[in-house]
């Protein structure tokens, strides 16, 4: 039976660089894949490619492709990443750039194209899914509106020959499906195999969180090695079967506990996981070690896909001030709660208007709020923080001013005063008929 | 009387405004003890104050595994909350501290 090696090079846009580098080393792969775009990343990238027509891709592009590029392009190992963020193409010339300088000009890479719904998102004034509005309501605070695409374009490009696929906004499993299905040759209707294929992408997607990382607590989940912790490996038969593995003598640990906690990472119904290509069913899951580091995971199905795509619509949604300042030794906790009762009270005094505010004491009571920490002991130390929501920079910033101002106005012995104001965009969802979105593939020179 | 953490281990993962934790004993024997006691009525008192919707709960025997489904759980979304943990990623924490009563039923 045929199997293909699949590594995951990165979790999120600014995870470690060695361990793909590890990976691409030696970790035997025919695929490496990069997952470096989170919800609300194509949005900002798409603010930074209004301002400059040439960027809008992952600020960390190029450093990953240097340090991968000639190992994948001396062992044939393709890489498969949504690094194009806002502008695929533009990271893909990008890339061919870096190939060049290299010396690797004989890489053929592709960009898909077709993810930015936005027109198609105003013509239908499409309802918002997360609160009561819809498309045309959110006027000039909308930014930019990106489809998840399936795994299809990218397997197309691998099957006309790319060397690297670069994409914009894709269903993270897809970048991982994608090259089952074009290295097995998959039907695209084969639900159980498309399903058993999204837990394998779902898996990996994470990079190290399935490897050790998100896992250790001392004493009850012990894992050696973080600091260097290594990447995952797939290794997909064409019958849909599953080893998850990672190199020999990195750091971290896979297990069938890592793989059933990573299981259901950001999963809601497991019988009904949505996909652009599948709606995979993870209930009937099976996950068993069959050696150290090597977890053998079956059981993933799948049944038809839906007749919509998720869009991801992001927006100009607010803004945040904050402010923090600390308190120490005997009475810190009364100090720290005299400050906040100072700050609430001149808020209201010098009338800033904010829409929603959190005051709290970051060690006591400041992530899970005054119930759920109830019963904790007194800390040596805490750090007040109040953070507002307002319509304006100006406002914001008066937040963290009221909280600095405690330095010669507040408790005594408060110290290390920090503030911060920021815009805040944000992303919210609406559902795109299927068909008004065109994706394509397009190879660009070195 | 024991902590459910002696028993089980748990990871949170977020999706806009919706947090979900999983619950998944180390021993398969435990499982029934995790559908008795980790109800989501425990869960959404325990979270009282964060949660604002429903708690759902689905079953997973195959891998011993509880999967809580918190809607309104991260104060109006991952990517515009106030909170510091915007994600809810220290949940599972606070909940792997509930009390589990293992004595044996008469």
């Amino acid at each position: 039976m045929r199997t293909i090696r699949i590594g995951s090079g990165a979790g999120y846009s600014g995870d470690r660089i060695e361990p793909a580098v590890e990976l691409a080393e030696k970790g035997d792969l025919q695929y490496l894949v990069f997952e470096c775009l989170g919800e609300r990343t194509v949005a900002l990238a798409q603010q930074a490619r209004m301002k400059n027509p040439d960027s809008g891709y992952d600020p960390l592009l190029e450093e990953r492709m240097r340090a991968v590029l000639p190992l994948c392009a001396g062992k044939g190992i393709k890489v498969v990443t949504n690094m194009g963020a806002a502008h695929s193409v533009a990271a893909a010339r990008k890339t061919a750039e870096i190939a060049k300088s290299l010396g690797l000009s004989s890489l053929k890479i592709a960009a898909i194209v077709g993810d930015d719904v936005l027109d198609a998102c105003k013509d239908g004034d499409l309802p918002i899914m997360e609160f009561d509005g819809s498309i045309k309501q959110l006027g000039n605070r909308l930014l930019s509106a990106n489809a998840y695409l399936g795994a299809g374009p990218i397997a197309d490009a691998l099957t006309a020959g790319a060397d690297i696929v670069i994409t914009g906004r894709a269903s993270d499993p897809a970048l991982f499906l994608a090259p089952m299905i074009h290295a097995f040759g998959w039907a695209m209707d084969d639900w159980d195999l498309l399903g058993q294929g999204t837990v394998a992408g779902h898996l990996l997607e994470c990079a190290g969180q399935i490897t050790g990382g998100y896992f250790a607590d001392p004493g009850y989940k012990d894992v050696l090695g973080l600091a260097r912790l290594g990447f995952p490996i797939g290794e997909v038969g064409e019958d849909g079967s599953l080893v998850i593995t990672k190199v020999a003598g990195s750091g971290g640990a896979v297990t069938a506990q890592t793989c059933k906690e990573q299981l259901l990472y950001e999963v809601h119904d497991p019988k009904r996981y949505l996909q652009p290509d599948v709606v995979a069913d993870f209930s009937q899951v099976k996950v068993e070690e069959i050696a150290p580091d090597r977890v053998r995971v079956s059981g993933g199905r799948g049944t038809r896909r839906t007749d919509t795509l998720k869009v991801s619509v992001g927006y100009v949604d607010s803004f945040i001030g904050e402010g923090q300042i600390s308190y120490a030794g005997p009475g810190a906790v009364a100090r720290g709660r005299l400050a906040l009762e100072i700050v609430r009270e001149r808020l209201k005094l010098t009338g800033v208007a904010a829409s929603e505010l959190r005051f709290e004491l970051v060690g006591v009571d400041s992530l899970h709020g005054p119930d759920v920490s109830a019963c904790a002991n007194e800390p040596y130390e805490v750090r007040v923080r109040v953070a507002g929501r307002t319509e304006s920079l100006r406002e914001a910033v008066r937040i963290g001013n009221e909280v600095e101002t405690l330095y010669t106005n507040g408790p005594a012995a408060g110290g290390g005063a920090w503030k911060s104001a920021r815009d805040v965009v944000a992303v919210a969802s609406v559902l795109l008929p299927r068909d008004l979105a065109k994706p394509q593939v397009r190879f660009v020179g070195a | 009387m024991k902590k459910l953490r002696e028993i089980a281990h748990s990871r949170t993962g977020d999706k806009g405004n919706t947090s979900n934790i999983s619950v998944i004993a180390y021993r398969e024997k435990d499982y029934p003890l995790l559908l008795e006691q980790v109800t989501s009525e425990r869960v959404k008192a325990l979270f009282a104050g964060v949660v604002e919707g429903e708690v759902v709960r689905y079953e997973l025997p195959n891998i011993s595994a509880l999967n809580f489904v918190m809607s309104g759980a991260l104060g109006g979304g991952v990517t515009r909350s106030l909170a510091l943990d915007a994600h809810g990623k220290s949940l599972s924490s606070a909940l792997l501290d509930l009390d589990i009563d293992d004595a044996p039923q008469q």
